[in-house]
């Protein structure tokens, strides 16, 4: 259907465009100008051209926190995305524990970041926590301050907890839209239960799933708060992924033309995965 | 009111969803748009109540043009083929709703729902939410509201379309009625034929986005001016065919000939198009007689529609009483020469 | 393929707290032949999805049992059932091709791959989808879609029967005939017990040879359109077979014959003459003529349908609808008209009354 035409919503769009050249657009103009030039201070800037990117790009540091983050953002999108579409199949679809079950999966999705990180900070204490605790009473050598494998470990399980319930819901959404015939079509035509899901229940999920997916890799590709507050970023360097360098380069050191050539390639290298995602979703969704 | 359209088209991007139009409504009466799905009726109805603009082109009213006037200044009611009501109003309120709109008195409105209430049958339901109600019921309330509006114009895009057929049956008997003594201007979409003949009024045949004919219902049924008027106006589909005119003889392929009527006698040699109704192709009877192969036989309860394959064509027979069939068994049908009807080659239909 | 038979069905729906169910089925007992081609038709809310997804197995009957040629699978699962089924809204896998998805079926009963093949383009050559074989399934219009899931069903050699519900809905007007048309066509072809659900009489009375009128939680009357037309046994089959439907008029009965506001109506044979209950009298628009002597009317309405007219008539206070030919004319003063008496009925608390010919 065609939409009828109204030239004055135009003028209704105003506080949003506005809204958004502050909060976005003049920072990021901010950013593209440190990001050519160096300043001692006192507004004064001298041109740099493209140096500051050229050192970003050959510095060691930001291989590796990149390979950092992708590894990170790799392993918590495989046990993320398998987890959540195995919870939201279970989820009953109809009756009162609907919403339990609802309430109960949107509560960590309610805890502030900052909050998360630490409940999980004193959770694995291996002293005191009550994981970490309960670890090391086992026998395992477990301290996630001192050895990578811990912070690491600790770092995955604890986004996992935060954010599946998103994918959940999502998919559980997806699942929800899908009418009782089709399954009661496929139960006639003998199809077993892998043949309902890869052919009834993940195609009609596809689309939010991609939106689902999409949300978590930027999310944590962008992930600051929790491994904050949790590790520092360390045992030494190991939990150091992109956000939280780029803060030590920027604050840490006061580096503001590499950190803001740092931004710039980082922005785009999320924009760059996130098209290439979608893209190849669409496309087979034409053919 | 008298709407009129004057070469109106329109189109979204690329694609044209209606060609060059004009068409002028009969005000007062129910003008009946018939047409398949996609053939442009509910483009048609949205560009006469202005929530379109139409690409070029203008529509009057009452001798105003009013291309491009916004809807909500228009005296214009819809109701859809889907039931449309204010999910959280009672029915009397979702009736009341456009008279509060206007800033009507709280009596007359009283009085004004209560009067429409009583003839749409929806006194008993006037304290019910739309979730409460039966198909009809909610499409009986949604019409309540159109009426009630006292508006000029009425659209109606096939209100009956999901409904149960005798439903149906019941509220197309009505609607004329309810609009009889409005002086509103009614347009009715329908993409089935027998819905307009009841209807009566006048109809537009509709074919991808082209208004092929406008006139009297009946007229358009008896003598449509084009071969496409006849197709479109036509359950089951019209039998045609092509035949070959010498002199007085009509040849259908190498199956049967007959004498033309005389005042095609007098039209030149060589090809014709020929259109015969169902109902006028009959198992048993007199006139001229075709043989064929029976496809298949539908038994209703009181009629036959029997398929038969004539020179290529498949035809079909539509007869009062049982008449069984096996397949593939060659019958012969018949029927009366009068009552075809004839066209040039392009399709346009020879007076007789 | 199978002979259905339902034993003392009935069905209510688990009723709100505190209060007595209601029951959407109330006691079926029928004998579907193997091989016929039935038609479940009346009005919203009369019960027949809810026999239809008894058949199915999607719903277990409160009370009674449903047996397949004999065996009782009451509680057995929709797919031990073998039942195949035609959904309102088209079922298809939108990911496969057309091809893979009357395949499918097949493949979940681990079929030989070449069987597979010659099976799937048997039935495709049935519905003309031998063109489409290749397409994503999803990108065929409703009608197309429909044969499909259709087509899903007549692949299996094993099935019992092929259910229908309301399988027109979303199908265009001009290709709901053909569509039709090819239902009736594949029934008498390959015999397959068929069991098609709807509102629509004309549907069900071109497709079915045996149509179950429903009303209320029970059947009605089971007959052929033949039957359902010329007797039906109750006002409601009257009423909701035949276009327009049946009159059906207050009477007394005198001396074994109806009487309507004084004018005596002839019937074939005397009806009991006492009768107890509400008594009206029976006759369709299509058994009414003009006659020089008989109840006089007033002309209210002519309608047009191209094939014939309708006649909307008036005797004091009663309506009468009246079918004529499109050729016939009607009398212009003082018209008088009469019921054939063989197609005059008494109906007593909606039930026909049967002619006491044998006492």
């Amino acid at each position: 259907m065609t939409k009828t035409q109204n030239n004055k919503a135009w003028w209704l769009v105003v506080p949003v465009l506005l809204l958004v050249a502050f909060n976005a657009f003049i920072p990021l103009l901010t950013v593209v100008n440190y990001a050519f030039q160096e300043t001692f201070g006192n507004n004064i800037f001298f041109w740099e051209g493209t140096t500051w990117f050229e050192q970003v790009l050959r510095s060691s540091r930001f291989h590796d926190s990149l390979i950092r983050q992708l590894i990170f953002t790799g392993m918590i999108l495989a046990i993320e995305v398998p987890l959540g579409i195995g919870v939201a199949l279970t989820m009953p679809r109809k009756g009162p524990w609907v919403s339990v079950c609802l309430v109960l999966m949107a509560l960590p999705l309610l805890i502030p970041w900052n909050v998360v990180g630490a409940m999980w900070n004193i959770f694995a204490l291996p002293e005191i926590g009550l994981l970490g605790h309960t670890l090391n009473s086992w026998g395992i050598d477990y301290n996630f301050t001192r050895q990578p494998v811990s912070a690491w470990m600790t770092t995955v399980i604890m986004d996992v907890w935060h954010w599946t319930s998103l994918i959940v819901l999502l998919c559980y959404a997806g699942l929800s839209s899908i009418p009782d015939d089709y399954y009661q079509a496929a139960h006639i035509d003998g199809a077993s239960r892998w043949a309902i899901f890869r052919y009834i229940q993940l195609p009609k999920m596809k689309r939010v799933l991609t939106i689902a997916i999409l949300l978590r890799f930027m999310d944590s590709f962008m992930i600051y708060t929790e491994p904050f507050v949790l590790t520092g970023g360390g045992p030494g360097n190991t939990t150091t992924f992109l956000s939280i360098d780029l803060v030590k380069v920027a604050l840490g050191q006061f580096d503001l033309g590499p950190a803001a050539a740092m931004s710039l390639i980082y922005f785009l290298v999320v924009l760059l995965i996130c098209w290439a995602f979608y893209t190849i979703m669409m496309r087979n969704e034409e053919q | 009111m008298a709407i009129e359209l004057k070469n109106v088209t329109f189109r979204v991007g690329a694609e044209k969803q209606i060609y060059n139009t004009s068409l002028a409504l009969q005000p007062g009466e129910f003008n009946i748009l018939l047409g398949e799905t996609l053939s442009g009726k509910t483009t048609l109805m949205r560009l006469m109540a202005g929530l379109e603009k139409p690409t070029s082109g203008e529509i009057w009213a009452n001798g105003n043009n009013v291309t491009g006037l916004a809807v909500q200044k228009r005296s214009v009611a819809m109701v859809y083929q889907f039931f449309i009501n204010y999910p959280s109003f009672t029915v009397y309120d979702n009736i009341a709703s456009p008279l509060k709109v206007a800033g009507m008195s709280k009596q007359e409105i009283d009085e004004k729902v209560r009067r429409f209430a009583d003839l749409l049958k929806l006194t008993p339901e006037l304290n019910r939410l739309p979730r409460e109600l039966s198909g009809g019921q909610k499409q009986r309330t949604a019409l309540a509201r159109a009426l009630v509006k006292g508006a000029d114009l009425v659209l109606l895009d096939e209100p009956l379309a999901n409904l149960d057929y005798k439903l149906r049956e019941e509220l197309r008997d009505e609607l004329p009625k309810l609009f009889a003594d409005t002086g509103a201007t009614v347009v009715y979409a329908t993409s089935e034929p027998l819905e307009a003949l009841m209807l009566g009024g006048y109809t537009a045949t509709l074919k991808e986005g082209r208004v092929v004919e406008f006139g009297k219902t009946a007229s358009i049924y008896r003598r449509p001016a084009t071969l496409e008027s006849a197709r479109v106006f036509s359950d089951p589909p019209i039998n045609t065919a092509t035949i070959v005119k010498q002199g007085k003889e009509a040849n259908l392929g190498n199956v049967v000939s007959w004498d033309v009527p005389e005042k095609l006698t007098a039209q030149p040699d060589g090809e014709y198009h020929i259109a015969l109704r169902p109902h006028h192709l009959l198992p048993a009877g007199a006139g001229v007689e075709v043989e064929g192969e029976v496809q298949i036989a539908e038994i209703g309860g009181s009629e036959s529609i029997i398929r038969v394959k004539v020179d290529g064509n498949i035809w079909v027979s539509q007869t009062h009483g049982i008449h069984s069939f096996e397949y593939g068994e060659k019958a012969s049908f018949y029927f009366n020469a009068n009552e075809c009807l004839y066209f040039d080659q392009d399709g346009k239909l020879i007076d007789l | 393929m199978a002979r259905i038979r339902f034993k003392n069905v009935r069905h209510a729906y688990p009723p709100p707290k505190g209060q007595e169910p209601v029951y959407a089925l109330k006691e079926i007992n029928q004998v579907w032949e193997d091989g016929g081609a039935y038609a479940l038709l009346g009005p919203s809310g009369c019960g027949k999805t809810t026999l239809l997804n008894i058949i199915s197995g999607l719903l277990t009957p409160s009370e009674g049992e449903i047996l397949f040629d004999g065996v009782d699978v009451t509680s057995q699962s929709i797919a031990a059932r073998q039942i195949a089924q035609v959904f309102q809204f088209p079922v298809v896998y939108d990911t496969m091709t057309v091809y893979d998805n009357l395949a499918f079926p097949l493949r979940n009963r681990k079929m030989n791959e070449s069987l597979v093949k010659e099976r799937v383009e048997q039935i495709a050559d049935m519905l003309d989808l031998t063109t489409s074989l290749k397409k994503r399934a999803a990108n065929l219009t409703a009608d197309g879609k429909q044969k499909i899931s259709l087509g899903r069903g007549l692949v299996r050699s094993d099935v019992n029967a092929i259910l229908f519900d309301e399988p027109l809905t979303v199908i265009d007007p001009h290709l709901k005939w053909q569509l039709r048309s090819k239902l009736k066509e594949l029934h008498q072809q390959i015999g397959m017990t068929m069991i098609y659900v709807t509102h629509d009489q004309v549907e069900a009375l071109t497709f079915a040879d045996k149509v179950v009128v429903m009303y209320d939680g029970t059947v009605v009357q089971v007959g052929t359109p033949v039957e359902l037309f010329n007797h039906p046994k109750h006002t409601f089959v009257g009423y909701f077979i035949g276009s327009p439907g049946m009159n059906v008029i207050p009477c007394t009965v005198d001396n074994g014959q109806p009487v309507f506001a004084k004018n005596p109506l002839p019937i074939a044979q005397p009806v009991n003459k006492d009768l107890s209950g509400k008594l009206e009298v029976g006759v369709r628009p299509e058994f009414i003529d003009f006659a020089d002597e008989g109840i006089p009317v007033n002309i209210e309405k002519v309608e047009d349908l191209g094939r014939y007219q309708v006649l909307t008539l008036k005797h004091e206070q009663e309506t009468i609808k009246m079918v004529l030919n499109e050729d016939q004319t009607i009398p212009s003063e003082n018209p008088k008209i009469q019921f054939n008496p063989e197609q005059t009925r008494v109906y007593c608390d909606g039930w026909v009354v049967e002619e006491a010919a044998h006492d």
